[in-house]
């Protein structure tokens, strides 16, 4: 089991207050995801949970237990962390095999134990070496496997992906949502890539300054973001933002419009625009242009388009798909 | 070209390296080479070739007893070496890995006190050591030794603790282990290279000392310096036997560094360099 319920949660380092007061809910095998700018509080968040900081107000309950005051170990979650933190001085065996260790295991079970899950995780013939002798997409599975040895309530990871090049990166996510398949255990996952939150999430929480924006999964947060904030933080490229005349004309203080939901012509449209940058990837082609009498704008199509710098185009955006929000921010009912 | 200059540089640098070392080493050189003559050959003047008796040395252990003094050394310098590491360890331990606004100032307060000439305290200290009872005793010089070495001790394990990632204690906690065993299994393992060169500086650092152990001593307790210093002064001048004892008392720290210089660089250097 691992429900986990933040009532309240806050907390201040010094008079300086860094999450204002939280409530979440994180249902039992959920894989969810915290997002949100750097400095928020998604790391502090995540260490409150795991209890290597001290709440100033609220409670964490996990299964229904008051955790609130208890220490890291008794909570039995297990963290992964951005620095992999591994043991210098103990091979990969004995870093796997520690928490078991603590746990007071005997050394048959624990190296059966170690041994299973340096087979899942690839590290069978690495088991001797010190973490210093590994590559880090190495240390990251060795940071992995000292995880999962033992079944813990929940697993945490905080931006677990972040020191690896681009190639390893999806590797190792794959290899991450193809672990929470298997072990179906709750996970928390801080992360500020787009790809990892939007593929590996069951749930997205949007944090900003502390405060949550909005929960949901990745899809009622792309098709349904609650404000401003969120419609430009999910999503990549970023949504494109319009204020004055062409957001007036659909009675809205800004409307928001996502760079694929846009119809391209050469011939006529709502919005003439100059085409400036243009990215040909293959797949995409991605269009930064300014349009007349609505400012800078990025739009994506299919595919090749044969557009480049100097062009005019015309740009109809998809009204079905157009978000829209008031003066405070708030996305408005359409 | 430029290879060859790097090279040329290189040599020039090791050539002035040695000049360097050369200059230091003298004094010490010269005073081994001394402790081989006899005494007639000492005063006459500059010269690096001894005649090779081994008479200084005999004489100077029959006339005082060399290795009563020597042990000692041992024991104070050991000795005061743990006390420190038994006071310093939690010092260092609670600055590093809990630090509060004031532990900064409490560090540089610590350093202040090696600012301090010893000779300011050393009428309030002496009243309290023959107060005490403490004069010429090994357990009093042992702590004295501790006292003034501690600041160094403190700061060297300090900045050795400070360079564990805090995550790898933290990684630990969450692996269920408790304080206990996160100092058994992960802290002082990471730490025992950081506490064995601290160890081994202050060894010779209390082994050196000449202020304390040579006014607080007269016999029972007195080590290697209190040893030298007893040739320097009544008899007159006598530069063989001088330099036999010198000898004598600098060659067991002298075989101990060689032995040690990896971990004494890096303690040298309060673990700046990896
Ligand atoms: N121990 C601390 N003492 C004081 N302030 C802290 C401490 N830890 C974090 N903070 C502050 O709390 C805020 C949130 O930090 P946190 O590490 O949670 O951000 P984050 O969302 O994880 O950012 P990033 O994406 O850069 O990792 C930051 O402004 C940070 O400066
Ligand atoms: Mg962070």
């Amino acid at each position: 089991m691992g429900n986990i319920t933040l009532k309240n949660v806050s907390k201040s380092f010094g008079s300086t207050s860094i999450i204002p007061g939280l409530d979440l809910v994180i249902e039992n095998g959920e894989f969810v995801v915290f997002v949100g700018p750097s400095g928020c509080g998604k790391s502090t968040l995540l260490r409150l949970i795991a209890g290597l900081e001290d709440t100033s107000g609220g409670t964490i309950n996990i299964d229904g237990r008051d955790v609130t005051g208890e220490a890291p170990a008794k909570r039995k979650l297990a963290m992964v962390f951005q620095s992999y933190a591994l043991y210098p001085h103990m091979t990969v065996a004995k870093n796997i095999g520690f928490p078991l260790k603590m746990a007071g295991e005997d050394k048959a079970t624990i190296d059966k134990k170690v041994g299973d899950a340096a087979r899942v995780l690839n590290l069978t013939n690495y088991l001797e070496r010190r973490p210093g002798q590994l590559s880090g997409g190495q240390r990251q599975r060795v940071a992995i496997g000292r995880a999962i040895v033992r079944q813990p309530t929940a697993f945490l990871f905080d931006e677990p992906l972040s020191n690896l090049d681009a190639a390893l990166r999806g590797t190792m996510r794959l290899e991450i949502s193809e672990l929470h398949h298997q072990l179906k255990t709750t996970m928390i996952y801080v992360t500020h890539d787009q790809v990892e939150a939007m593929t590996m999430a069951d749930k997205i929480v949007v944090l900003n300054a502390g405060n949550i924006e909005q929960v949901g999964s990745p899809m009622e947060l792309y098709k349904t973001p609650k404000n401003l904030f969120v419609a430009g933080f999910i999503g990549s490229p970023k949504m494109n933002l319009i204020e004055g005349a062409p957001a007036a004309k659909y009675n809205a203080k800004t409307i928001g419009i996502r760079p694929e939901h846009m119809e391209i012509s050469t011939t006529a449209g709502e919005w003439k625009a100059t085409v400036g940058v243009a990215e040909h990837l293959g797949s995409d082609t991605f269009l930064h242009v300014q349009a007349d009498g609505v400012g800078p704008l990025t739009v994506r199509a299919d595919g090749e388009l044969a557009v480049h710098h100097g062009d005019t185009i015309y740009l109809t955006p998809d009204k079905a798909k157009m978000h829209r929000f008031g003066p405070d921010g708030k996305a408005l009912a359409s | 070209m430029a290879r060859s200059v790097t090279t040329q540089h290189k040599t020039i640098a090791t050539i002035a390296a040695w000049i360097v070392a050369l200059l230091i080493f003298f004094p010490i050189l010269y005073t081994i080479i001394t402790s081989f003559k006899s005494e007639q050959e000492a005063i006459q003047g500059f010269n690096l070739i001894p005649s090779g008796t081994f008479e200084s040395y005999i004489e100077v252990q029959a006339q005082s007893g060399y290795f009563k003094f020597f042990l000692n050394s041992v024991l104070l310098s050991v000795g005061s070496t743990i006390l420190a590491l038994l006071v310093a360890i939690p010092a260092a331990w609670s600055m590093a890995f809990a630090p509060t606004k004031r532990t900064k100032d409490i560090l540089m307060w610590m350093l202040s006190t090696k600012m301090m000439p010893a000779v300011a305290v050393l009428f309030p200290i002496y009243l309290i050591f023959r107060n005490l009872g403490l004069l010429d005793s090994r357990i009093g010089l042992m702590i004295m030794l501790m006292l003034i070495n501690l600041p160094i001790v403190v700061w060297m394990l300090y900045t050795y603790f400070r360079e564990i990632p805090g995550e790898i204690l933290e990684a630990a906690r969450m692996d269920g282990a408790s304080l206990w065993n996160e100092i058994i299994y992960v802290l002082t393992p990471m730490a025992v290279p950081g506490i064995a060169s601290t160890m081994l500086l202050n060894i010779i650092l209390a082994w050196n000392e000449a202020f304390w152990t040579i006014r607080l001593t007269t016999t029972e307790a007195a080590p290697l310096t209190a040893f030298i210093s007893s040739f320097s002064s009544p008899q007159g001048l006598f530069w063989a036997k001088l330099s036999a004892a010198s000898t004598l008392a600098i060659a067991p720290i002298l075989i101990m560094g060689w032995f040690s210089q990896k971990q004494l660089v890096r303690g040298l250097t309060f673990g700046a360099v990896k």
